[in-house]
């Protein structure tokens, strides 16, 4: 068995089918569990105070944001090289995900920002890297709607998905390449001396878990529904044609 | 049962509202769309399966 299999959509919608209704459940209880806990149950931050509290929708939305784009860039790929539809439509599926995680980071950060920084919006390396991948979101989203050649839909917006990557890439590291601007370095490691003490990690992972799962869930969604779309657009040519 | 919030309690909750408010609204539109498409493509189906029965039909008496 291979995993191409799946790029077929009778596959596919088989699997997915089957495999939705479990990742839902399991991403409802990740986030229930998560946000509850981080919420009335962890300690306020010495510095932060009660502020830290944001942190566990803040950081998994940013994660999220991120990784989207690159389950897009990876997916875009596979249509440029093995022509599967199945890839084009989950990239598709997954932009408007994905652009509701950036607008959730950059909502939650500037609320944050407000009363940490004494300022809602500062034009700081992560900050801007961070609209400007919301502005490829809406850009990608966009040029899905406006061609309306599926093929010719997919080609451009996958090549938009590749020219996107470098800010999806430079909103993970920018706080790392320029030692400047507001936003802190990044608030998890692996390294146990850098990471979050672990009262705030631990509800923090729930939470992480809970948005990867939501993330899959819409997509499978959305992509079911992509799938349904398309077949219902060669119907209707079809009948148009007579 | 409420945490004590402080001076940040606007800053925090409406960071709650507005996360769950955009997850709430992108959910449900998802599955909005989702059960329209799958009834316009049921019903598009059901119409193609008939013309095509007509067809075989009338191919069927000459």
């Amino acid at each position: 068995m291979s995993l191409w299999e799946y790029a077929n959509p009778q596959k596919f919608m088989q699997l997915s089918r089957w495999v939705l209704p479990f990742v839902a459940a399991a991403s409802v209880l990740c986030l229930v569990i998560g946000l509850a806990w981080g919420f009335f149950w962890t300690p306020d931050d010495y510095k932060q105070g009660s502020t830290v509290k944001i942190f566990y929708l803040h950081v998994p939305a940013a994660m999220m944001a991120i990784n989207a784009w690159v389950m897009m860039l990876v997916t875009s790929l596979v249509w440029l090289i093995r022509r599967h539809h199945v890839s084009a439509l989950a990239a598709k599926a997954a932009a408007p995900v994905g652009l509701t995680f950036t607008l959730i980071a950059l909502a939650t950060g500037a609320l944050w920002g407000q009363p940490m920084w004494g300022t809602w919006w500062a034009w700081d390396p992560r900050l801007t890297s961070f609209l400007i991948l919301a502005l490829f979101y809406l850009g990608y989203i966009a040029l899905w709607q406006a061609v309306d050649d599926p093929d010719t839909a997919a080609d451009l917006t996958s090549v938009l998905c590749i020219v996107g990557s470098v800010f999806a890439l430079l909103s993970r590291y920018a706080v790392n390449f320029w030692n400047q601007g507001l936003h802190q370095g990044a608030s998890l490691s692996l390294d146990k001396k850098e990471n979050v003490a672990d009262v705030f990690w631990y509800p923090a992972l729930v939470c992480i878990a809970g948005f990867v799962l939501l993330f899959i869930s819409l997509v499978l969604l959305r992509t079911r529904t992509e799938i349904r779309s398309r077949r219902l657009g060669a119907l209707l040519a079809r009948e148009r044609m007579g | 049962m409420m945490p004590e919030l402080g001076k940040y309690a606007g800053a925090v909750l409406g960071s709650y509202a507005a996360s769950l408010g955009l997850i709430v609204a992108l959910v449900a539109w998802s599955l909005w769309r989702s059960a329209k498409v799958r009834r316009t493509l049921a019903e598009v189906e059901a119409r193609a399966a008939k013309a095509a029965a007509l067809k075989a039909k009338a191919k069927k008496h000459g």
